[in-house]
């Protein structure tokens, strides 16, 4: 069971209290016409799924209901940050 | 009885005034309070407690604690009884009624085994079972009976169970020397601590040592620091709490049992689960002795060493009377010593070529007769040992010695189970010749036997050491003075040898040297799975079955592994161990489901109207949480069908009424509302008039149906959106997902106002004359009050909003009013409704009647594969929108353009009485060869009172250009149904809604209904109030409330009239006086301006519950996994958590003081669960 900061409550909070959304800092395209099927399909479907640090949008949903970027090591389960969506860095940047 | 001898006539740590009555396998004993289950079957001379799961071999208790392999016994009878529970840590109880639970393979297949047992080696199952494959069922079967590991009750437990959330700074598991002494430190420096054991006194055998001579002795040590440990209110001590579990982010697993056994003492629950989340975890685990392997050591009478001293120091019991103390080290010499002491007889033989330590000098001293140099190569018996025959190391003349009790010392194995949970793998020491822990994880610390110490100084000054560094770590920084240890007379250990097995001169003999008792698992065994090629130790494990029991080989996993290791030729720290994972010992079922069984097993939502639907005979229908009327039985022979059927014709011809309160819906404000709701429904929204509905479909990103239902335009920048019961929450989620993460720059606020509404949908021709008597002040004549139209107003003398809109077909009014309005309006229109045969339907009759119309049913009709046009519901999606809407671009993808889409149809049966069932495959022959192709398939499917015939809903491949053709339906009972594909829409009301109207029967056919006057409320008033947090819209709100909103996260604002609850950095709960809703709404629309901020009244969506007292916190620790001790929740805190399986608001106005704000409908669950707690 994970410990979970939110950074809107700031506090530390159990996973019970939260939900995964996925895969987080995928924009949807800003005109989806202008894509070919492929392009669209691989924004629909195509996730990265990597071995170590992953960034994730989370919802504090028993909470204050409000989703968040989380970076979070999927070997150790580690939750390397949380902030406020489009307040994280790259997962490489926060890395270093 | 043996009794006499074997219970000594002084000394342990029970009670012998209290002697306990108990039965084991039908025999009546007597043991006394203080007892182990285990202590009293070797006080009574039970030598054989069960038989041998493959060869059936008696069996006797060898350990003293978890590591037990042979005592597993059932204990209670019925249904109250616990299979498998290990005898040495079962305290006896007055009463107890306790069963071996391994009674082996029988007596027949027993004797069998021992004779063949050469024919049942290692990987047996897999070479004799498996193949043929079909026969592995019939083996299987008789192999479980055969093994005897109990059976499960039957009936429902009758004990209780309970979660409970704890928290602590510092968490101590065990507390031995080393963990007594990190609790002490830790509590010292201020920190909360939690210190578990699963034994029943804290300080373990510390408690017995020896009384020093000068200075304080570790037992007053260690009574004094329990004492000092009990008085402090931040320590929680949990005596018979077993830590099983250790997971991430330091969330500890924790089964305490009660002291008073089963549930005998009221309602206190029988084994109670701690789900701990500690800052910093201290694993204190201590260490269990390791045996010995020698030929014939599964004889009842050979032992652990130290489980011979323990019972006899604890329990004044002598197992046997001459003793043979077989060890490599010097800690098997205390037992030596204590045989001693007592007055029997005992021989060492030790394999070190000397023993010349300080302890076996004590031991000579004492005349003690010492065979160093030596091994104990066989025991001899038949039910009990009878001798040993032990030999020279190295070979040489064995040498006879009676007795009839061996004790063997390999050395200690520590506890590293939950240090390898982590996933930290264990490391093989040389020096301590034992697999030590691993560098722990961040947050977690070892301290004591579990680093390999011997000495008990040593592990009292290493416990002080890690509880104080814990403690500093946890942010308690402490000026501790030198750690206060007691006087000992401890002697320094010379070194142990390695010695795992000891190998036997004559052949044959290694299928009676037993590594894993419990599964009879020898040395053979694994010799065998290393010759066969199993290199790696999980391989050979599996193989061999070596450590699979319900003791996990916690007695001869090391032995297993170093035995493997000199097969293989290799190195321990190379073979390395298996993989520990949680549980440490077995947690029941009960522990795991807590509270959550009956009826609190998942919340069960009830609208303001469900009393009354009980009370008329509502059936119900589960529709996700919510319980919902399926139909009203009108009297007790009245069938499903019957009821349906009058409940269709009261819609049709007169008038009848369905609860549809439980409707998800959301409140949608701010000025770029309708913009938003644009982008997410694929139909336009932006220009639906103030004061109309509008149908709608919300599609997912891959074009697909996410939801249906009604969009009502309230005002010029706030909507009401209908969501689908069950999809209410997902939907929300949803929208604000896209709010908060893809549009933060729409000024847009959503608020759930699901439980805030009461619904009653009033329908049937009759249904303008009976509203018509309980609303004076809407116009509700054809041409002033349309289809698809929005009114405010009041009915029943309530605030009302009222949607002429239908899901039938019918003339049709949704009469909406806040919740604590619900029950009083359903009941007058009920009232009003008298002279026409109001009829309350149901859920069965609404389907019947939708499906009429061709209504489709998101999640019944639809799968989650479906668009728009395969539901024929092209119409909705307008393209060409300035932002286009979720799901907009998937639409074009070839797949959603093939031609054989399944498509929404009408199925006709060709009998008229024959109702498909749903579900239903169709194919184009009656009787297809297969792999027949499948057309599609039925979704809905019922009997129509208004048709006369049966028909059906249907997905069917390019269905839409196939009207006319005859589809079959084979069915499992062999029968085929055919039908024909017909348009989906099958009756047209008389005068239907949307197109003429009823005719109005005009104000004078709809008398005024005299009503009871309208009760003064008490329910407080809550509003939910959203901004965009900037200076000018906060101060312009905290004006109208005449108090500032609070700003930092999880606090409460609050003067005598009201309180102000933050719920999220722009969105706060308003609670005020009952009755005052109307007014601070009015105020705060004043003040602020409208479109920046979206204020909703809640008042009927929550309820609030007031919990004090010393208690209140523990009944809250049952529910949520919030930490609520006052330093971590001062008053005038508050938060949003979950409360067992809902969730709430807590607020804490003073401390010990809570108040508790739940969703309306989960309020009974919620209330149920706060009362038993």
């Amino acid at each position: 069971m994970l410990l979970i900061r939110c950074p809107y409550c700031c506090e530390e909070r159990s996973e019970m209290e939260f939900s995964c959304a996925g895969e987080g800092g995928i924009r949807r395209p800003e005109d989806p016409s202008d894509l070919s099927d492929a392009e669209w399909a691989d924004y629909l479907h195509f996730r990265t799924n990597p071995k170590g640090l992953h960034r994730e949008i989370w919802c504090h949903t028993a909470g204050c209901r409000r989703y968040f970027d989380v970076v979070r090591d999927t070997v150790t389960y580690a939750i390397h940050s949380t902030a406020p969506i489009g307040a994280t860095t790259q997962v490489d940047e926060a890395d270093g | 009885m043996a009794d006499s001898t074997r219970r000594l006539p002084e000394g342990g740590a029970f009670v012998r005034s209290r002697p306990l009555a108990f039965t084991f396998d039908g025999k009546a004993l007597t043991g006394y309070e203080g007892d182990t289950l285990a202590s009293a079957l070797l006080a009574n001379g039970i030598d054989v407690v069960g038989s041998s799961f493959k060869y059936g071999r008696p069996r006797g208790i060898v350990g003293y604690g978890a590591e037990e392999p042979n005592a597993i016994v059932h204990v209670g009878e019925g249904s109250a009884r616990t299979p498998n529970l290990r005898a040495t840590t079962v305290e006896l109880e007055d009463g107890m009624v306790a069963t071996s639970a391994a009674r082996g393979p029988g007596a027949v297949t027993g004797a069998l085994a021992r004779t063949f047992g050469r024919l049942l080696p290692a990987g047996f199952y897999y070479k004799t079972f498996m193949r043929p494959q079909g026969l592995w069922g019939f083996w299987e079967e008789r192999l479980r009976t055969a093994a005897g590991l109990g059976d499960v009750p039957e009936g429902p437990d009758p004990d209780t169970y309970e979660r409970r959330h704890g928290h602590a700074d510092v968490l101590v598991v065990g507390a031995g020397p080393a963990g007594l002494a990190a609790a002490l430190a830790a509590s010292r420096a201020g920190a909360r601590v939690m210190l578990a054991d699963e034994n029943a006194i804290i300080g373990g055998m510390l408690r017995f040592s020896p009384v020093a001579s000068g200075g304080e002795s570790a037992g007053e040590w260690s009574r004094r620091a329990a004492a000092e440990l009990a008085d402090n209110p931040d320590v929680t001590l949990l005596p018979h709490a077993t830590a099983f579990g250790l997971y991430d982010h330091n969330f500890v697993g924790i089964l305490e049992r009660s002291a008073h056994g089963n549930g005998a003492l009221g309602k206190a629950p029988r084994q109670r689960l701690h789900q701990v989340r500690a800052r910093q975890v201290v694993l204190a685990c201590g260490a269990i002795e390791r045996p010995i392997v020698f030929a014939g050591n599964d004889l009842p009478g050979v032992m652990l060493a130290s489980a011979v001293s323990a019972y006899a120091i604890r329990h004044a019991v002598a197992p046997g009377e001459r003793l043979v103390l077989f060890t490599s080290n010097d800690s098997a010499y205390e037992t030596a010593l204590t045989w001693h002491h007592i007055g029997r007889e005992v021989t060492v033989v030790d394999a070190r070529p000397v023993a010349d330590g300080a302890r076996p000098g004590d031991a000579r001293a004492a005349g003690i007769d010492i065979r160093a140099g030596h091994v104990v190569q066989e025991a001899h018996g038949r039910r009990r040992v009878q001798g040993v025959e032990i030999a020279p190391v190295g070979g040489g003349r064995p040498e006879r010695l009676d007795c009839d009790l061996v004790a063997s010392s390999g050395g200690w194995n520590p506890l590293v189970h939950l240090s390898a949970q982590t996933g930290v793998r264990p490391v093989w020491s040389e020096a301590a010749l034992a697999f030590l822990p691993g560098s722990p994880r961040s947050g977690v610390h070892h301290a004591g036997a579990i680093n390999g110490h011997a000495s008990t100084l040593a592990c009292l000054r290493e416990g002080f050491r890690v509880g104080s560094e814990a403690a500093r770590l946890a942010g308690f920084e402490s000026a501790q003075a030198a750690p206060d240890l007691p006087t000992t007379d401890e002697q320094p250990s010379a070194p142990g040898e390695a010695l795992f097995v000891v190998p036997h001169p004559r052949p044959g003999r290694d299928s009676r040297q037993f590594v894993d008792l419990q599964l009879d698992v020898t040395v053979a065994d694994i010799e065998l799975a290393a010759r066969e090629g199993y290199r790696s130790v999980e391989h050979a494990k599996r193989y061999t079955a070596l450590g699979f029991g319900t003791d996990q080989g916690k007695l001869g996993n090391v032995n297993g592994v170093a035995i493997l290791a000199g097969a293989l030729g290799q190195g321990i720290e190379e073979t390395g161990t298996t993989m520990f994972r949680p549980p440490y010992t077995p947690v029941t079922f009960g522990a795991v489901a807590g509270r959550d069984v009956g009826e609190l097993f998942d919340p069960v939502r009830r609208t303001p109207m469900h009393e009354w639907h009980e009370a008329h005979g509502a059936v119900w229908e589960d529709v996700g949480r919510w319980k919902r009327p399926r139909y009203y039985a009108r009297g007790a022979g009245e069938s499903m069908d019957e009821a349906v059927r009058r409940e269709c014709l009261a819609a049709r011809g007169g008038v009848a009424m369905l609860d549809a309160s439980t409707l998800g819906k959301i409140d949608v404000q701010g000025a770029d509302a309708a913009r938003f709701l644009d982008r997410v429904y694929s139909n336009g929204f932006r220009r639906l008039g103030v004061g109309r509905c509008r149908y709608g479909l919300m599609l997912r990103e891959d074009g697909t149906i996410l939801d249906d239902g009604v969009t009502v335009r309230v005002a010029e920048n706030r909507y009401l959106v209908h969501t689908t019961t069950g999809n209410a929450e997902a939907v929300l989620s949803w929208l604000e997902l896209w709010r908060q993460t893809e549009w933060p720059e729409l000024n847009v606020h959503l608020t759930s106002v699901t439980d805030h509404w009461a619904t009653a949908a009033v329908v049937g021709p009759k249904s303008r004359t009976v509203l018509r008597r309980v609303c004076t002040d809407i116009d509700l004549s054809p041409d002033a009050f349309r289809f698809m139209d929005y009114r405010a107003g009041h009915v029943a003398g309530v605030p009302a909003r009222v949607y002429r809109i239908s899901f039938s077909g019918e003339l049709s009014f949704e009469v909406n009013v806040a919740a604590q309005h619900g029950a009083r309006v359903w009941k007058a229109l009920m009232e009003a409704g008298e002279d026409f045969d109001i009829t309350p339907y149901g859920t069965e009759t609404m389907h019947v009647l939708r499906a009429e119309m061709g209504f489709i049913i998101v999640g019944q009709d639809t799968d989650g594969s479906m668009t728009p046009d395969d539901m024929g519901l092209a119409g909705l999606v307008r393209q060409g929108k300035p932002w286009g809407f979720l799901g907009d671009r998937s639409l074009s993808l070839p797949e959603h353009q093939r031609p054989d889409r399944p498509q929404l149809v009408g199925l006709a049966p060709l009998n008229a009485s024959t109702v498909l069932p749903e579900g239903a495959q169709l194919v184009t022959e009656p009787r297809p060869k297969p792999p027949a192709e499948m057309h599609g398939h039925v979704t809905s499917s019922y009997l129509s009172a208004a048709l006369g015939h049966s028909f059906a809903l249907a997905m069917v491949k390019g269905g839409r250009e196939r009207m006319g053709e005859t589809l079959y339906s084979p069915q499992a009972d062999g029968s085929v149904i055919p039908a024909k594909v017909v348009p989906s829409v099958f009756f047209k009301p008389m005068a239907d809604a949307n197109g003429g109207d009823v005719a109005d029967e005009g104000e004078a056919a709809a008398e005024p209904l005299a009503l009871e006057p309208l009760a003064a409320t008490t329910a407080p008033a809550m509003l939910n109030l959203c901004g965009d947090g900037k200076a000018e819209f906060r101060q312009a709100a905290s004006r109208a409330l005449h108090l500032a909103l609070p700003e930092d996260p999880c606090t409460t604002a609050r003067n005598a009239s009201i309180a102000i609850h933050w719920l999220a950095p722009d969105e706060w709960l308003i609670v005020a006086q009952p009755g005052e809703e109307a007014e601070i709404e009015r105020r705060l629309r004043t003040a602020t301006t409208a479109p920046s901020a979206a204020i909703t009244d809640v008042t009927g969506a929550h309820i609030l519950l007031h919990l004090a007292g010393p208690q209140a916190r523990e009944a809250l620790a049952t529910a949520t996994p919030y930490d609520l001790h006052p330093r971590n929740f001062p008053p005038g805190r508050c938060i949003q958590t979950t409360l067992a399986k809902t969730q709430a608001l807590i607020a804490t106005p003073a401390e010990d003081t809570f108040e508790i704000i739940v969703r309306r409908s989960y309020a009974h669950y919620a209330e149920a669960w706060l009362r038993g707690a």
